[in-house]
């Protein structure tokens, strides 16, 4: 080990003078500890908004569809839009666990965890929507191809729609897999820690008897490369399906090649803002600050500036091309977009998503905390209305004007959107109690490397 | 006998005294019944715990089974099954359709004895098998809940037999007292029916039976009284005529017989089969009224203009026939419009036509002074063969006011009218009405006037009724109940002859009336009995009348500030069918808007006042102020503005209680008649907007090539004129190419051994009037959903029909392309599921639901849907309807949806499921009509013959616009309408979804340049 340095330019990752036991007392200080005043307040924010989604989420299924703003004409609006919202904002998690493990990205380790509790509970947000957009969301099970009774009745492998329920479920087993995976080693240590019998046995039963051996830590990261080589293409095709929902229809404003791409990026643009958001709050809370520090803010931030770079250019080339197509239905659904009755919308998106992220080449704003949680937010809200301006928005208006509508949400809607909300935070709120939050014992195999007293020394 | 012995244990082969005991019980081992079951064991008893949950697992598992039954739905069977009936198979009856408003011979389809759809009897020479949105409507009608289901009498259910007695004492009492009896009605066609009114007036000597129409025609019996001394209404024949020219007579959808009429209009004006010749269409009127929207020229006309418009186009028509001229002024800014559609009309002299709405005599008799120089009668005018439909007389019910508000009548008889809500001063005429001693009612509801009478003794609904009528002189049809009287209730004509004392049964009355006898059984299942048309006669025309009318005429000049005009509308009418949800979802063909009326408003006085849709407004006209919400039209003539009529009723029933407000008070009556429109005042109020329910919000195509319109000078030359060949440029290796959409296509098609279903709108013949949106609401069970819903665009209806106006602006400015014209052109296009062969809606249902079938149709599985909308969002056409909510049990629509109550729920096509909330529906193109054609023909052994099949919305329209068949039947009409026809298109034809539905090109007869003037 000590004979591979630290390149000199490397900031260090772990600051402050780390051993390896205040690590993990820094780490299982909030799970052994009792919750500060704040978790109380943010859980029972967060709750109440569960609460109350899951009210507006019984009324949907008692009354019907009619109980949001849909219309002959706008047959999706918030719900596929929250739906795409938020498995793009679960693409974080595992691109960070996966990609960036492959890619030999140290700095992975003290964000990697929560990033993908946040996939998720975000991907268990996404699946809400479908499922519940349904009109009969009790008969949702037809949706699976399942020997059945009724003769030759089969789902339709054509359909978009289906092909998400497979890439949806694959994304979520794989990296709830892939999360727990991780979880083992520290789990374990939580184990050894306690002192209430209660606290042993779960954490026992959850460690699955890991005992910290050379061979399970040989077979755990070779179970975690293979599962990071499994994820890694699910980065790619779980958007790239999602938008095929879009691309594959003749919706015009739906009907574009370029949204694999645009969607992948933009889902992984969504993503490191949401992990930017919890994660600016999470380390001030859980006193996390010496390992996720504003080198890995930083990190992120360039992630951002490149993924928001290529969504610009993204927005900018669905409008040559609709110019170019020549089609009017295609060149009015983009007009119409930027100038037509939801221009607010449009224009919401645009500066959220394209002007923002670029003040990040700012080195004073990109290394600045308050500054990347303000961006962050845009981020969320700009990556919102972008899914909005291209599902809603072009369904209002498509081929036959005397069709053309508006949508307007009904309260029972934006209910279950924030009830979704609360949902991820009370989930990630109880994850911040229950488990580590940064991968604790990983984090130990890079101390001795980018550790603020070891870098410090190789000077 | 062996000696053995056989012992049943060892017990008994001792015997012991034990077992000799025992022996005699009938169980050998005591049994503990009684410690069981006795009272006194159950209450010394402890349960022991296991038992208990045993017992409660049980019961509670059991009660979960119980409770997991499906919900049984009981079906009867016939116990003795009437011979006619047949389970599963309609019967058909043919009838006639007539509420002293509109006639349309019908047939009416009857399920397990229930009518549930009226079709038109296409053996009618008056409405050849059309019918309109009312008629169609009608049947609903029957099952409405606010009937009344015994007589009344002073405000408390009674029965016939003391109605009868108290009604007739009441009248022997008048009678001996020479009291004044009047019978005031809407006009009365039946023959029998005024046969029993004469025998009633022979009984009861005092009696007078004033006709009154709501909306009067009064004007022109009076004016062809004195102009040709014959007080009638003549046949128009507007298939005959190469230039029609109306002035604000909405022919098409309400003026006099506009389902007659609308099938002669759209006669001259078809283009298929290589025809070149169509009828030119001039409209001078103030609102944008559904004839005029389909008129090839229309120009913008206040109401006070009429009288001079109409006499400088007679002076015009003269001094190009060498007539006298009548001294009256100028006709201001309609000089040259009027000088052009002189021109015109002398041009086609002989096959012209003028008609107009107003009700003043004096208008009507220069009107029939042009008609008379352009030689219309004996060609496109028949004063031989009168129409009898409007027999109004508003000299007549003048006078019975001025009769009842002296006191001078005994008894007043109203029938199947409702003067306490269609005259102006209604609070006047219901006070007067208190005066008097006898009133009865014979309307099916306490309405506005029955509520006011001593009597409502309800009359039958028409389909449970007998009846003939003479909707035009020879022209007889008949009625027949197709169902048992649901309610205690009777029939006018029935009450009216048991009470003259001439009979007790009106059924055997009809029978043995008159020419009757002959053949009535064979009449009876015809429907109609109509002679041979009426020859022209030569007319005398008084010409004298001329200059007499000239002068009141010349006295009519604009105010200078607004004029209201009240019109009616093509699904409310004169509002008798106003509690008919069917008719308040229609959306008004031209506004798009239902459940309401409001105030029409013209852009430019919209702009210039700072109204916008919705405000309110207060309206102010002949000493009645209303707030009412604001419509911005295009079309409405600046300086007026229109409301409709038929709205605001009070206790007609819940659907239409509360609706809109009743414009019949801004009516007046003059000692011309009845007036239709008046000077008016309109401010903005200080409320806050009321929220108006339109299903299209967006009125301009928006330079897209929706609606293929061609000018009639280039379609002669070029058939296929504005149809033009579609050609998608496409690269094939280094060549550009420009090919047709079907040969750029991805998708193998289907195979249709069988058969290929198909249809042809020709938009030429469309009128917009609606009729087939109400058919295909009764055929497939279409669920009402209120304005709250329309507001939220989620009608359900199976088929809309778009309309679109031109907009001035320049190609390309596209926010200027949403606006209309301020006086445009319309078009009218029907559009409902395209059955496209490459189905957008196919390929992305996750579940199968929507799937192609071997016949070419796009079917809906509802079972297996699951609501995912994906469909309806990838649907081009926008056809696809979701049903939102359960719209036979929520809340919500109790007060809208028929299908809520027992009541409404009879008038379900039983052929149709009605579907579940969250799932999709769509036109099936009536395949419970397709599927019942091919297992007759099946059971024939024979092949289906073209045109065997109609569709609901096919059978229903007045102008024959649509043309269903099989493709695949060489020479088949739809084939005929497809190949050869140029004007054939599909619409979004660039999509290349190939649809199995097309259209045929829209041809206006105007110039080059041409358009309405503002």
């Amino acid at each position: 080990m000590s004979e591979l340095h630290e390149a000199v330019v490397r900031n260090p990752l772990v600051l402050g003078e780390k051993t390896y036991h205040q690590i993990t007392e820094d780490v299982c200080r909030p799970v052994e500890g009792k919750a500060n005043k704040y978790w109380w307040m943010a859980f029972t924010i967060a709750f109440t908004a569960f609460v109350w989604g899951f009210c507006c989420f019984a009324y949907t299924i008692g009354t019907g569809i009619g109980a949001w703003g849909l219309n002959r004409t706008v047959g999706w609006a918030w719900d596929i839009t929250n739906f795409v919202w938020w498995i793009g904002i679960g693409h974080a998690g595992t691109l960070i666990s996966a990609i960036l493990l492959l890619f030999r990205q140290r700095w992975r380790m003290s964000i990697n965890r929560s990033a993908e509790a946040m996939t998720i509970f975000a991907v268990m947000c996404a699946g809400l929507f479908p499922a519940l957009h349904t009109g009969r969301p009790w008969l949702d099970y037809f949706m699976f191809p399942l020997p059945n009774q009724f003769g030759s009745l089969w789902v339709n492998f054509n359909s978009p729609l289906l092909w998400d329920v497979f890439a949806v479920l694959t994304y979520f087993s794989v990296s709830l897999v892939f999360w727990y995976l991780g979880l083992i080693p520290d789990l374990a240590t939580i184990r050894d820690r306690a002192i209430t019998p209660a606290r042993k046995f779960i954490y026992g039963l959850l460690a699955f008897g890991w005992k910290g051996t050379a061979r399970d830590w040989s077979r755990f990261e070779e179970v975690a490369l293979v599962l990071a080589g499994i994820s890694t293409p699910l980065v790619l095709s779980v958007h790239t399906i999602v938008s095929f929902d879009f691309a594959t229809s003749i919706v015009p404003g739906w009907h574009t090649t370029i949204f694999p791409p645009y969607f992948v990026a933009g889902a992984i643009f969504s993503g490191f803002a949401m992990v930017m958001t919890l994660l600016v709050i999470a380390r001030k809370v859980l006193s996390l600050e010496q390992y996720i520090t504003v080198q890995h803010i930083e990190s992120m931030n360039k992630i951002i500036i490149l993924t928001g770079s290529i969504v610009g250019i993204a927005y900018i080339t669905e409008f040559f091309i609709a110019w170019y197509s020549g089609v009017e239905y295609e060149s009015y659904a983009f007009i119409n977009r930027a100038t037509g009755p939801y221009w607010w919308a449009y224009w919401t998106m645009m500066t959220c998503n394209v002007i923002t992220p670029q003040l990040f080449w700012f080195k004073k704003i990109r290394t600045s905390l308050t500054a990347s949680f303000i961006i962050s937010i845009f981020i969320n809200i700009g990556m919102w209305f972008e899914r909005f301006v291209i599902i809603a928005v072009s369904l209002t208006r498509d081929y036959i004007p005397s069709a053309w509508t508006m949508y307007h949400p009904t309260f029972i809607e934006v209910g279950i959107f924030i009830g979704t909300i609360g949902f991820f935070f009370t989930c990630f709120l109880l994850f911040a109690r229950v488990f580590p939050v940064i991968a604790l014992n990983e984090l130990k195999t890079i101390l001795k490397r980018t550790g603020n007293q070891f870098v410090k020394r190789h000077e | 006998m062996s000696e053995k012995k056989y012992w049943k244990g060892i017990e008994e082969l001792r015997n012991d005294a034990e077992f000799v005991r025992l022996k005699n019980n009938e169980f050998f081992e005591h049994l503990p019944v009684d410690e069981k079951i006795s009272r006194k064991a159950e209450a010394n008893d402890v349960t022991p715990r296991r038992d208990f949950l045993k017992f409660m697992g049980f019961s509670v598992a059991a009660a979960t089974l119980a409770a997991c039954e499906t919900p049984i739905v009981k079906s009867i069977p016939y116990i003795i099954k009437p011979e006619e009936i047949t389970p599963g198979i309609a019967n058909w009856y043919a009838s006639t359709f007539w509420d002293g408003y509109d006639y349309c011979p019908v047939v009416v389809k009857t399920r397990e004895g229930r009518p549930i759809k009226i079709e038109g009897n296409d053996k009618s020479l008056i409405t050849g098998g059309g019918t309109s949105a009312r008629v169609q409507a009608s049947v609903l009608s029957l099952y409405d809940t606010a009937r009344l289901k015994t007589p009344f009498a002073n405000g408390a259910p009674a029965s016939w037999e003391n109605i009868d007695a108290a009604v007739s004492k009441k009248l022997a009492d008048i009678a001996a007292k020479n009291g004044k009896i009047r019978i005031l009605s809407s006009t009365i066609i039946s023959p029998s029916t005024k046969k029993i009114i004469e025998e009633f007036t022979k009984k009861y000597p005092g009696t007078q039976h004033v006709t009154y129409d709501s909306i009067s025609c009064s004007g022109i019996i009076k004016a062809n009284k004195e102009s040709f001394e014959t007080a009638a209404i003549p046949s128009y024949r507007f298939d005959k005529a190469d230039v029609i020219v109306s002035f604000g007579a909405d022919f098409l959808a309400n003026w006099i017989s506009p389902i007659e009429f609308a099938g002669q209009y759209a006669a001259g004006r078809k283009l298929d089969n290589g025809k070149k010749k169509m009828s030119k269409h001039i409209q001078f009127e103030a609102n944008l009224s559904l004839t005029g929207s389909n008129a090839d020229k229309r120009y913008m006309m206040k109401p006070s203009q009429a009288g001079v418009a109409i006499a400088n186009l007679y002076n015009a028509v003269a001094r190009m026939t060498g007539a006298v001229t009548l001294n009256v002024p100028d006709a201001g800014e309609l000089k040259n419009a009027i000088e052009d559609t002189a021109k015109q009309l002398v041009a086609a002299k002989g096959k012209s036509l003028v008609v107009a709405k107003s009700n003043m005599a004096s208008v009507q008799n220069i009107v029939n002074g042009i008609n008379v120089l352009l030689e219309s009668y004996g060609s496109t005018i028949n004063l031989a063969e009168p129409c009898m439909t409007r027999q109004g007389n508003d000299d007549a019910i003048k006078n019975l006011w001025k009769e009842l508000i002296d006191g001078e009548v005994s008894a007043l008889l109203i029938y199947n009218c409702n003067p306490c809500y269609t005259l102006p001063d209604a609070d006047k005429f219901t006070t007067a009405l208190k005066k008097v001693e006898l009133t009865v009612s014979f309307s099916d509801r306490s309405d506005e006037t029955a509520g006011n009478c001593h009597f409502i003794c309800p009359d039958n609904h028409y389909l449970e009724s007998w009846g003939d009528a003479e909707a035009k002189k020879g022209y007889y049809s008949f009625s027949q109940p197709t169902i048992a009287p649901l309610f205690s209730t009777r029939q006018f004509a029935e009450s009216m002859l048991l009470w003259s004392g001439a009979g007790n049964n009106y059924h055997e009355y009809l029978k043995s009336f008159g020419e009757n006898v002959n053949g009535w059984e064979s009449k009876l299942k015809e429907g109609v009995h109509e002679m041979l048309s009426q020859e022209s006669t030569a007319i005398k025309f008084m010409s004298e009348v001329l200059s007499a009318s000239a002068s009141i005429v010349s006295t009519m000049k604009s105010s200078g500030g607004l004029e209201l005009i009240l019109y009616e509308k093509t699904g409310i009418g004169n509002g008798n069918q106003a509690n008919n949800p069917w008719l308040q979802e229609l959306p008004d063909p031209v506004s798009k808007v239902t459940w309401d009326n409001y105030l029409c408003v013209s852009p430019k006085d919209a702009r210039e006042k700072g109204w916008n849709n919705n405000n309110v407004v207060t309206l102010k006209a002949n000493g009645v102020a209303m707030d009412v919400p604001v419509y911005v039209q295009p079309g409405q003539t600046p300086g007026t503005v229109a409301l409709a009529l038929g709205y605001g009723r009070k206790n007609c029933g819940k659907v239409a209680d509360g609706v809109g407000v009743n414009a019949f008070a801004f009516s007046r009556i003059t000692s011309e008649g009845i007036m239709y429109w008046s000077n008016c005042d309109v401010a903005k109020s200080t409320k806050d907007d009321y929220m108006l329910a339109a299903t299209q919000l967006h009125h301009t195509m928006m330079g897209r090539k929706i609606v293929k319109e061609t000018m009639l000078e280039n379609f002669i030359r070029k058939s296929d004129s504005g149809n033009e060949e579609l050609l998608i440029p496409i690269h094939d290796g280094e060549e550009k190419k420009k090919l047709s959409p079907d040969k750029v296509n991805l998708w193998d098609s289907f195979e249709t051994p069988n058969h290929r279903w198909g249809m042809s709108i020709d938009l030429n013949s469309c009128i917009g009037c609606g009729a087939c949106v109400v058919a295909c609401t009764a055929e497939n069970n279409v669920p009402v959903v209120g304005k709250d819903e329309i507001a939220r665009s989620r009608e359900m209806h199976w088929i809309r029909i778009d309309r679109y106006y031109t907009s001035d602006a320049a190609e390309g400015d596209l926010s200027a392309m949403e606006q209309p014209s301020d006086n445009p052109q319309v078009v009218f296009q029907p559009v409902m599921c395209q059955h496209c062969n490459h189905a957008p809606c196919e390929t992305v249902c996750p579940v199968v639901a929507t799937t192609h079938s071997s016949e070419g149709l796009n079917q809906m599985a509802y079972n297996r849907c699951i609501g995912t909308r994906y469909c309806a969002n990838n649907c081009p056409y926008k056809v696809r309807r979701f049903n939102w909510f359960e719209y036979t049990t929520n809340s919500k629509f109790t007060d809208v949806n028929p299908s809520q109550s027992e009541l409404g729920r009879m008038v379900l096509n039983p052929d149709v499921v009605v579907r579940a909330r969250g799932v999709m529906e769509k036109c099936s193109m009536c395949i419970q009509r397709i599927q019942e054609t091919k297992l007759n023909a099946k059971k024939e052994s024979r092949k289906i013959a073209d045109g065997e099949i109609k569709t609901a919305c096919l059978q229903a329209c007045p102008t024959h616009a649509i043309t269903f068949g099989d493709y695949n039947i060489a020479g088949s009409e739809i084939n005929k309408m497809w190949k050869p026809e140029e004007r054939s298109y599909h619409l979004l034809e660039e999509l290349d979804v190939q649809p199995n539905v097309f259209y045929q090109t829209k041809v206006r007869n105007t110039e080059a340049g041409e358009k309405h003037e503002s």
